[in-house]
């Protein structure tokens, strides 16, 4: 049996996520998911909602994030061509369930993106992951980003991988 | 307003706009004035209101209403204003009340509007009387199939009579429904965009910019299995599709389905599980409605805008979407998913799905419009020396209207304008 997963691995597992992901190496955050994953945004005013019965932001299976991917590295993505510049800083963050392989964290984010002629956009919210263990490294199964504001307003758009 | 906004030349074939109107703070005084206090704004649907005593406060047209049920199951809109010194009397998004306290001095009233109770009312002499104190209500307020409109002008006539041949459109949704009964679903989609609200508008019927805007979500849908169409003899567009006019500045497109439609035109992405729902969502509709009516709820899309600013896309899913101007270069936009009441719980997690598939802030378009939209407003930093732009296509066509011409864009000009220029 594994050792236990420690705080300290979940938290260099989430930077090192927010590095690809802030670095656009989209292709590279892929491999940090399991065959079977799913990225929701839940919708602000149901921020707990089941996406079966509430319309969320976005809610995809692996195959609708891999076309995602697709989608956002294509400089026909209008919305995030140039790509946006973010920058996001992670913390508070918790390991708040363990399930056999399965890991259930918690992490306060805040997300700056920046456009071009664009006043700065920060994101601010909470991350719900459901992480895996996998040999000797770590998966996300469920990634699940809970925005705080009462509803999305100058945000905006979700159109890159917050 | 004094002067025209639009060029309008049908022996040239020519259809102008002057850019100010959609950068101007003058102009969007007068929309206030001209439009939104006198047109049918949309407020709510009445399923978003389950059980007596149930409220939601939103922004309507610039006022924040209370849309709610009384104790009896009647519904209201009332001005969210304390009658005494002007507080908003619920400041809860949502809930359920049979009273709305006023936090500053406490006045109470019923959901009804009437004004319960005043701390310390003794000193009030002379002509105070609570009864014509309750709270204040739009002038007019009613409903089409349970979507509640307001209008601020006492003297506008009926909405059914507004609505006019809109009304079909909307029927051909409901038609969804084997009850003729649809829902708004939980989750409310509320974004801004940096752009005139006119454009918006404009960009819910615009199916001419689907090829170049889109080209992403077509790629998607290709990937996933769905037959896209190279478009032929001079079409934009996989499948036929038309523009209508339908009176009173209302109009629509309607087109032929390509795309897949959870009622009931399955695509891979739906899953092979779905196929024998979905074969009896068919048979229900061709059953209840005959084989030709079926196929127009089936087997076309269309985005219907009820003028000024409502819009009822019936594409991937359905949506409802209201905006209203924040400024003259940014809008508040609010979209809801609306479904059949006896919709199966995998039909409607369908329907979700195919929601997002295209439309909402996370969705594999809208985001792409919504940049378009904001490179116009940005790019019309120009106006003074780039003044017109240019919404002649289609224009003087024979016969049917197509839905990547301008003609439905031509229509929404054309009222606006008729309302502005009023006496």
């Amino acid at each position: 049996m594994a050792a236990p997963v420690t705080r300290a691995e979940v938290e260099d597992f989430l930077f090192r996520e927010a590095a690809l992901l802030d670095e656009w190496k989209l292709e590279e955050w892929l491999t940090l998911l399991t065959q079977d994953a799913c990225y929701h945004v839940p919708p602000n005013d149901h921020p707990d909602g089941d996406p079966k019965t509430t319309l969320f932001i976005l809610a995809d299976d692996i195959v609708r994030i891999r076309e995602r991917i697709k989608r956002l590295m294509s400089p026909e993505c209008h919305a995030e061509y140039p790509h946006s510049r973010t920058r996001r800083l992670i913390g508070n963050v918790r390991i708040t369930g363990t399930d056999g392989d399965l890991v259930t964290v918690a992490a306060n984010f805040i997300c700056y993106r920046y456009r071009r002629y664009e006043r700065i956009r920060e994101y601010v919210g909470s991350y719900r992951h459901v992480l895996k263990r996998e040999g000797a490294g770590l998966l996300i199964k469920e990634r699940r980003v809970v925005i705080d504001a009462h509803e999305l307003g100058s945000l905006g758009s979700v159109s890159f991988i917050l | 307003m004094s002067r025209s906004y639009i060029v309008d030349d049908p022996v040239k074939q020519r259809f102008m706009l002057d850019r100010e109107a959609l950068v101007s703070q003058s102009v969007l005084a007068d929309e206030m004035a001209r439009i939104f206090s006198k047109c049918w704004i949309y407020v709510g649907h009445a399923s978003e209101l389950k059980t007596p005593n149930d409220f939601i406060t939103r922004k309507v047209a610039g006022r924040p209403v209370i849309f709610c049920r009384d104790g009896k199951g009647d519904i209201h809109c009332h001005f969210n204003t304390c009658r005494h010194r002007g507080a908003l009397v619920c400041t809860e998004p949502q809930g359920s009340r049979r009273s709305f306290r006023c936090v500053y001095h406490g006045w109470t009233y019923r959901n009804d509007g009437a004004l319960a109770g005043v701390p310390g009312s003794e000193a009030y002499r002379g002509d105070f009387d609570k009864s014509t104190l309750g709270l204040r209500s739009p002038a007019r307020f009613e409903a089409y199939r349970d979507f509640w409109f307001l209008n601020l002008a006492a003297d506008a006539p009926p909405l059914r009579e507004y609505l006019g041949r809109a009304a079909d459109y909307i029927d051909l949704v409901i038609d969804q429904s084997p009850s003729g009964r649809m829902e708004i679903v939980a989750g409310v989609q509320e974004y801004d965009v940096a752009a005139n609200w006119k454009l918006m508008v404009e960009n819910s019927v615009d199916d001419y910019h689907l090829p170049s805007t889109h080209s992403t979500w077509l790629n998607y849908m290709a990937n996933s299995g769905v037959k896209i169409e190279v478009p032929k003899d001079g079409m934009v567009l996989p499948t036929r599709g038309l523009a209508v006019d339908l009176g009173n500045g209302h109009f629509t497109t309607d087109n032929i389905n390509f795309r897949g439609r959870p009622v009931a035109a399955w695509i891979p992405i739906y899953g092979e599980e779905a196929k024998p729902e979905m074969d009896e969502i068919r048979r229900e509709l061709v059953a209840r409605l005959g084989p030709d009516r079926a196929k127009r709820v089936a087997d076309t899309n269309r985005n219907l805008v009820v003028f000024p600013n409502l819009v009822l896309n019936d594409g991937s899913a359905v949506t409802v979407r209201t905006f209203f101007p924040d400024g003259p270069g940014r809008m508040k936009v609010t979209a809801w998913a609306l479904g059949p009441v006896e919709e199966s719980e995998a039909a409607r997690a369908r329907r979700l799905d195919a929601f997002l598939t295209f439309y909402g802030p996370g969705g594999f378009a809208t985001p792409d419009d919504v940049e378009a939209l904001e490179l116009v407003q940005q790019g019309l930093a120009n106006w003074q020396d780039d003044r017109w732009t240019e919404m002649s296509r289609g224009m003087g066509r024979e016969g049917d209207q197509l839905n990547s011409d301008e003609h439905h864009l031509r229509i929404f000009w054309r009222r606006w304008s008729q309302m502005m220029e009023a006496a």
